[in-house]
C-alpha cells in the first residue's frame, strides 16, 4: 500500500514533465516547413488556394500558435488526439490499431532482455577473469555494438533465407485465418527474429551493469559478514548479493524504456511490422504531424506507465524506499 | 606517467585503439584511394566482392563501388560521432553542472527538462527533429547530440552532488572563491574522468544513431554512409546480401573499437576498479 | 591449554604493496574468558590479525608461515567447508561500521535467523524465539519491533547491538570484536562497552578486541597486545601495559593520550570579539506537501561568545548542532535568525558580494585530511589560492606560502607536490597553512584532528596550541572528543540536539559539570579512571 502511494506521488511528479514535453514538441513542429494541408495537398497532386484556405481553417490551422497549443492540450485531457489528414481517421484509432503489436514486441523483449542480461551477468561475475567471464563479456561488447537493424537482416539472410526456419517479417500469416492457439503459435513465431533483434543491445547493456553491480556488492562489508557467519559461497550470493545488485539494473530499465521504444521503429521498419515505430516512420515521411504527435503523446505516456511499474517494483525490492532515507 | 603504461598492458584496450586507428586511417586516405565520386555509377550493379579486381568489395544495386563507400563513409561516421558527443557532452555538462552545484529550484527545473528529454524515446525525437528541420548532415548530427545529452547531464549532476559537499570545494567558499571558479575550475577537473569515459558511450551511440537514420532514408542523401548502403542493400538482401552485411560488419568493429577505447580509459583512470 | 593460540603467524602482501608482509611473525595467545585488546594505528595489521583468524583474508594476501590454533588444531591448513562451519557457530564477529556490515535490504530478525538456519537444524517457530531472546539479551528497546525492522530504521547503538546479538546467537567460545565503537558516539560506546563485558561474564566467551583507543583498553582489556606495522611490540596484563609500558612505541602511544584535565592555562578574558546571538538553523526536507515535509532544528536558539585570543570548545555528539553552528559562523550555512557578530559587524547581514571580500577574516580547517584538499592542484597553489583570489601577486602568495610551510611544520621544498603524496597528518597541516594564508582573525577547527592516527593527533594538536600562542589566533574548535577538548579550550560548550546545555570556563565545566547531560559525557569517556604514565606529548614514537 505504502509502496503504491509512493509510486503514485512519483507519477503525479511526471505530470509536469509530460506537459513540458507536449508545449515543446508543439511549438517545435509549428516551426516545420509544409503542415498537413500542403502534405494533403502535395498527396492529391495540387489545389487551388481558395480550397488550401478552406482546408485550414477546417483544420484549425489559420488560428495564433497559442490558441492551437491551447487547443491541443484541452483535446489531449479528453484523449482526442486530433484526426489524421493521411489516414482519415481519427489519430486515437490509427494509434490503438498500431499499439498492441509494439507493446506485445517491447514486452517481450524487455523480459528477455532483462532476464538473460541479468543471468548471464551473474554467471560472468561468479567467473571473474577466467574464460566463462572473458567469453560472456566479450560477446557483450559484440552485442553492444552491433547496429540492431543490421542484425535483423542478416537474421533474415540466415534464418529465413538460407534456413527457412523463421519468417522473414510479418506480425502473423495473412489470410490464413488461423485462430485461437494455433494463431498465438504463428505470432510467436513471426516474433522470434523481431524479438531477438530488440533485446539485443539490451541484453548487453544488462549483462554489463549486472556483473559490474555483482563485483562491486562482493566488496561490501555484510558480505564479508554473510561470510563471518559462515555462509557457503553460494548462499552468499542468493541470499545478500544478488537482491542488492538487481538494484541498478532495475533502475535502467525504467531509464531505458524510452530508448527502447526508439529501437522498435527500425526493428519495425526491418520486419514489416505493423506497429507503432512503423508508423511514425510512414507519418515522418508524410509529413502527419497530427499523428507523429499522437505517437510522442502515447509514447511518452508509455514510458511514464514503465517508469511507474519500475518504481513498484524498486520499491519493493528495496525497503529503504518506502520508509525514506 | 602510468597512465599510458596502464593502458598499454590492457589486450582489449590496444585493440581498440587499433579499430578506431584503422577507421581513422580509412577517413583520412579516402579521398586519395578513392578520387572519384563514391556516390557515382562505378561499374556494373551487384558484382560479387572479388569478382572484380577493380572492385574488391563488390558494387550495390544502382553499381556504385563499396568499398569507396565505405572509406568515404568512415569520414562520415567519425565526424558525425565527435561533433554530436561534442554537442551532447557540453551541453550535459554544463546543465548537469549547475543542477549539481546550485541544487533547490534550479536543480528541480533542469533535472525536470532533462527527465522530459529521456521520457520522450529518443530515436522519436531525432525523426521529429529530422521532420521539422530536414536532413541536411550538419542538422542531422548536431540533432544526434541533442537527443544524446541526458545521460552525461545526469551524470555531471551526480558527480556535482558529491564533489560539492566535499571539504575541498568549502573551503574554496571559504576562501571567498566566486562560483564560477570553483564550478570549473575546481569540481569540474575532478568531475571529467568518468564523463570522458562515458563520451566513448555516447559516440558509440551516435554512430549507431546516425547509421540507423541513414538505413530509413532519413539521413542526408548526398553523404556517403554506411547506414545508407544497408538501406540499399535491404530490396537485394535475399541473393546479394553482402551489400548489407559489409557496412554492417564495419560500423560493428567501429563501435566496438569505441567502447573498448572508453573502457580502457576506464581501467587505465581507475586502475583499482579494473575488471569491472 | 589456550583457546587460541597464535604462533610465528606471517602474513604476506601482493606484490607492490607497501611492504612485503602484513605481518611479521606475531605470536600471542588467549584464554577462555579473557579479553585480550590488540592495539595499534592505521596499518599496524591489527585487522588483518582478526580476519586471518576468520579466515577472511582479502584476496591476494595469504599467510605464509605459522599457525592459528583453535582449541589446539591449526587453522590454516583447513579446508574451506570445515573452516564455514567453524565460522559464526564458534568463533564469532563484531564489524566497526554496523550500518554497512548488515545487509540493508533484509530484516534484522532474518540475518539473525540465518545464523541458526545455516548451522543448526531448529525449526521456524524456535528460531523466531531465540531471535527474540537474544535481542532482548542485548537489551534492544522492543525487541519484535527491532526483528521487524530494517537496518536504516535503527540507530547506530542499536544496529551495534543486533551484529552483536547475531555474534553470539551460536554462543561461540570466541568473539572477534574489530573496532565496534569507533563508529559510535561515545555514551553509546559507554554502552556497548559495558554490554560486550557484561555478556562475556555471563557465557565466558573468550574476547579478541581490536581497537586504537588506549581509553577504551583501559576500560575492557584483561591483557593487551600492542602492534606497529605487523609486528607485535609488547603484550602483558592490562594493568601492567597501561601502567608501566615498556616499549617506547608503547610509551608514544600512552604519551599521545590527552589526559582529562585542562593544562591549567589562564582563561582568556575580555570585551566578546565573536558573538554568536540567539542563531537558530532549521533543516527542511520532502516536497511540495505539507504533510510529507519534515523539519530538524539542527541549531536552536544558541548564543555564545569568544574574546580576542580565546578558544572556545564547542562539544558534543553526532546531531548535536556543532558542525552546523561551525559552518553558519562561516557562512557556508546561512541561519534562518539571529546575528554572528565579529568586531561588531553581523556577518549573517553582509551581501554575497561583501562576504568574498570579508572573506579573510574567518578561516576554517575541516575534518578530513583527504577530501579537503582538491587533489588536483599542487599544495602550494592551495595554500596560495587565497591570497591571490583577494588581490596578492602571485610571487608573493607563494612566497607566503613557503614561509607557513616551515610555519606548519613542512618542507618548504614540498611546494609543487600533490595532496596525495602526503601523509593525514600533514595534510592537516597543510589545510591549517592554507586557511593561515590569509591571517585570519578566527580559525574554526571542526574536528581537525579526529581522523587522523593517535600519535599524529598529538602532534597537530601541539602544533594549533603553538600557533594559537604564536599568531594570537582567537579559534572556534569543534570537537566530540572531551579530552581533545580539555587540552585546548579556555571556553567550552556542550551541545545536544541543536542546544547549548551548558557553557563557561573550560576549566570549571570538567572539575564540576553542572548539566546532567555533560556529566553522562565526561562519565562516558573511555579510560576516564586511567591516568596515563607518561606525559601528554613528552615521547614521540621514532
Amino acid at each position: 500500500m505504502r509502496i503504491l502511494l509512493l509510486a503514485l506521488r512519483r507519477l503525479a511528479a511526471s505530470l509536469p514533465t509530460l506537459l513540458l514535453i507536449l508545449v515543446g514538441l508543439f511549438l517545435l513542429l509549428q516551426l516545420a516547413p509544409g503542415d498537413t494541408v500542403d502534405a494533403l495537398v502535395a498527396q492529391m497532386g495540387g489545389g487551388d488556394p481558395a480550397m488550401i484556405e478552406q482546408l485550414r481553417s477546417f483544420y484549425g490551422l489559420d488560428a495564433p500558435v497559442l490558441v492551437q497549443l491551447g487547443r491541443y492540450l484541452l483535446r489531449l485531457v479528453t484523449l482526442d488526439l486530433g484526426f489524421s489528414a493521411i489516414y482519415g481517421k481519427p489519430v486515437a484509432d490509427v494509434i490503438l490499431e498500431r499499439l498492441p503489436v509494439t507493446l506485445l514486441l517491447m514486452a517481450t523483449a524487455l523480459s528477455f532482455a532483462f532476464a538473460a542480461g541479468m543471468g548471464l551477468g551473474v554467471v560472468a561475475a561468479r567467473r571473474v577473469n577466467r574464460w566463462p567471464d572473458s567469453l560472456i563479456s566479450t560477446l557483450g561488447l559484440v552485442f553492444y555494438a552491433t547496429p540492431s537493424f543490421w542484425f535483423g537482416m542478416m537474421g533474415i539472410v540466415v534464418f529465413a533465407v538460407r534456413l527457412s526456419w523463421l519468417p522473414a517479417g510479418g506480425f502473423e500469416e495473412i489470410g490464413s485465418g488461423n485462430e485461437g492457439l494455433t494463431r498465438v503459435l504463428d505470432i510467436a513465431w513471426h516474433l522470434v527474429l523481431p524479438v531477438a533483434t530488440l533485446a539485443l543491445t539490451y541484453l548487453a547493456t544488462y549483462l554489463r551493469i549486472m556483473r559490474a553491480s555483482m563485483l562491486e556488492v562482493m566488496t561490501l562489508d555484510f558480505v564479508r559478514t554473510a561470510r563471518a557467519k559462515g555462509l557457503g559461497e553460494t548462499a552468499v550470493v542468493l541470499r545478500h548479493v544478488l537482491r542488492n545488485a538487481l538494484l541498478p539494473g532495475v533502475t535502467l530499465m525504467g531509464l531505458q524504456a524510452g530508448t527502447m521504444l526508439g529501437g522498435s521503429v527500425v526493428v519495425e521498419s526491418v520486419f514489416a511490422l505493423p506497429g507503432l515505430g512503423r508508423l511514425a516512420y510512414e507519418s515522418v515521411v508524410q509529413r502527419d504531424v497530427n499523428t507523429l504527435l499522437g505517437i510522442v503523446f502515447v509514447s511518452a505516456l508509455l514510458v511514464i506507465a514503465i517508469n511507474f511499474i519500475v518504481d513498484m517494483l524498486y520499491a519493493k525490492l528495496d525497503p529503504r524506499i518506502v520508509t525514506g532515507s | 606517467m602510468g597512465f599510458l603504461k596502464r593502458y598499454a598492458r590492457n589486450p582489449a584496450a590496444v585493440i581498440g585503439l587499433l579499430l578506431v586507428l584503422a577507421v581513422i586511417a580509412m577517413a583520412v586516405s579516402a579521398s586519395w584511394i578513392f578520387p572519384r565520386d563514391p556516390l557515382s555509377l562505378a561499374g556494373r550493379p551487384l558484382q560479387w566482392p572479388l569478382d572484380n579486381p577493380r572492385f574488391w568489395l563488390g558494387t550495390d544495386n544502382t553499381g556504385r563501388d563499396i568499398a569507396a563507400q565505405i572509406f568515404h563513409g568512415a569520414r562520415t561516421s567519425l565526424l558525425i560521432g565527435l561533433v554530436a558527443t561534442v554537442v551532447a557532452i557540453g551541453i550535459g555538462i554544463v546543465i548537469g553542472a549547475v543542477a549539481g552545484y546550485y541544487g533547490g529550484w534550479v536543480d528541480d527545473l533542469l533535472m525536470r527538462i532533462t527527465e522530459a528529454f529521456q521520457t520522450l524515446p529518443n530515436f522519436l525525437l531525432l525523426l521529429v527533429l529530422v521532420a521539422v528541420f530536414g536532413s541536411n548532415i550538419t542538422f542531422v548530427t548536431v540533432a544526434i547530440g541533442i537527443v544524446s545529452w541526458p545521460p552525461s547531464a545526469r551524470l555531471t549532476r551526480a558527480e556535482f552532488l558529491t564533489l560539492r559537499n566535499r571539504e575541498f570545494v568549502q573551503a574554496c567558499r571559504v576562501l571567498g572563491m566566486r562560483d564560477r571558479q570553483i564550478i570549473f575550475r575546481e569540481i569540474l577537473p575532478n568531475a571529467l574522468p568518468p564523463i570522458i569515459v562515458y563520451a566513448s558511450v555516447i559516440m558509440a551511440v551516435a554512430i549507431l544513431l546516425e547509421s540507423a537514420l541513414a538505413f530509413l532514408n532519413l539521413s542526408d542523401p548526398n553523404i556517403p554512409s554506411w547506414g545508407n548502403l544497408i538501406g540499399a542493400g535491404k530490396g537485394v538482401l535475399r541473393v546479394h546480401w553482402y551489400v548489407s552485411a559489409i557496412p554492417g560488419l564495419v560500423i560493428l568493429l567501429t563501435v566496438l573499437g569505441v567502447s573498448l577505447v572508453g573502457q580502457g580509459l576506464n581501467d587505465a583512470l581507475n586502475p583499482r576498479l579494473k575488471g569491472r | 591449554m589456550s583457546l587460541l593460540a597464535i604462533e610465528g603467524l606471517t602474513v604476506a602482501l601482493p606484490k607492490g604493496a607497501d611492504r612485503p608482509h602484513a605481518l611479521e611473525s606475531v605470536s600471542f595467545s588467549l584464554k577462555a574468558g579473557e579479553i585480550l585488546c590488540v592495539v595499534g594505528e592505521s596499518g599496524s595489521g591489527k585487522s588483518l590479525t582478526a580476519g586471518a583468524v576468520m579466515g577472511l583474508l582479502p584476496d591476494g594476501v595469504v599467510a605464509t608461515a605459522g599457525a592459528i590454533r583453535y582449541l589446539g588444531r591449526d587453522l590454516l591448513p583447513l579446508p574451506a567447508a570445515e573452516m564455514r562451519r567453524l565460522r559464526g557457530r564458534d568463533i564469532g564477529m563484531v564489524f566497526q561500521e554496523p550500518m554497512t556490515a548488515l545487509n540493508p535490504l533484509r530484516s534484522i530478525g532474518s540475518q539473525i535467523a540465518e545464523m541458526f538456519r545455516t548451522h543448526t537444524r531448529l525449526s521456524g517457530r524456535e528460531i523466531d524465539a531465540r531471535v527474540l531472546a537474544l535481542l532482548e539479551q542485548v537489551r534492544i528497546p522492543d525487541p519484535a519491533a527491532a526483528a521487524r525492522a530494517y537496518p536504516h530504521e535503527l540507530s547506530g547503538g542499536q544496529r551495534q547491538r543486533a551484529m552483536i546479538a547475531m555474534a553470539l546467537a551460536l554462543e561461540p567460545k570466541l568473539l572477534i570484536c574489530d573496532e565496534p565503537t569507533t563508529a559510535l558516539d561515545v555514551t553509546t560506546q559507554a554502552q556497548i562497552l559495558a554490554l560486550i563485558r557484561d555478556l562475556q561474564r555471563r557465557t565466558g566467551t573468550a574476547v579478541l578486541f581490536i581497537t586504537h583507543d588506549f581509553g577504551v583498553v583501559a576500560d575492557i582489556a584483561d591483557r593487551v597486545a600492542v602492534m606497529r606495522r605487523g609486528i607485535l611490540v609488547e603484550q602483558g596484563p592490562a594493568a601492567e601495559v597501561l601502567n608501566n609500558p615498556q616499549h617506547p612505541y608503547t610509551r608514544a602511544l600512552v604519551a599521545a593520550v590527552p589526559p582529562l584535565t585542562p593544562p591549567g592555562r589562564p582563561s582568556v578574558t575580555g570585551a566578546p570579539f565573536l558573538e554568536i546571538d540567539r542563531v537558530s538553523k532549521t533543516y527542511r526536507k520532502g516536497g511540495l506537501l505539507r504533510r510529507s515535509r519534515r523539519v530538524t532544528h539542527a541549531v536552536k536558539e544558541v548564543s555564545l561568545s569568544l574574546p580576542r585570543g580565546g578558544t572556545l570548545g564547542i562539544v558534543g555528539e553526532s546531531g548535536s548542532g556543532k558542525s552546523t553552528l561551525a559552518r553558519c559562523i562561516l557562512r557556508l550555512l546561512d541561519p534562518e535568525t539571529g546575528e554572528i557578530r565579529l568586531d561588531g559587524q553581523d556577518r549573517l547581514a553582509l551581501s554575497k558580494e561583501a562576504l568574498r571580500r570579508e572573506a579573510r577574516r574567518v578561516q576554517m580547517v575541516f575534518q578530513d585530511p583527504f577530501a579537503s584538499l582538491n587533489p588536483r592542484r599542487r599544495v602550494g597553489e592551495l595554500v596560495a589560492q587565497g591570497p591571490i583570489i583577494h588581490g596578492t601577486p602571485r610571487a608573493e602568495a607563494m612566497e607566503r606560502a613557503r614561509e607557513l610551510f616551515s610555519l606548519v611544520g613542512l618542507d618548504p621544498a614540498a611546494l609543487d607536490r600533490f595532496p596525495h603524496e602526503f601523509s593525514g597528518g600533514q595534510r592537516q597541516r597543510i589545510g591549517l597553512a592554507r586557511a593561515l594564508a590569509l591571517r585570519p582573525d578566527v580559525l574554526v577547527a571542526d574536528e581537525p584532528v579526529s581522523a587522523l592516527d593517535v600519535s599524529v593527533q598529538a602532534q597537530v594538536l601541539k602544533l594549533l596550541v603553538q600557533l594559537r600562542e604564536q599568531l594570537g589566533l582567537s579559534m572556534v574548535f569543534i570537537t566530540h572528543d572531551l579530552r581533545v577538548a580539555a587540552q585546548l579550550c579556555d571556553q567550552l560548550a556542550v551541545m545536544r540536539q541543536g542546544e547549548v546545555v551548558e557553557h563557561g570556563p573550560a576549566a570549571a565545566i570538567f572539575a564540576d559539570p553542572q548539566h546532567e547531560y555533560t556529566r553522562a559525557l565526561m562519565a562516558a569517556v573511555p579510560g576516564k579512571g586511567w591516568t596515563p604514565p607518561v606525559a601528554f606529548g613528552s615521547e614521540e614514537a621514532a
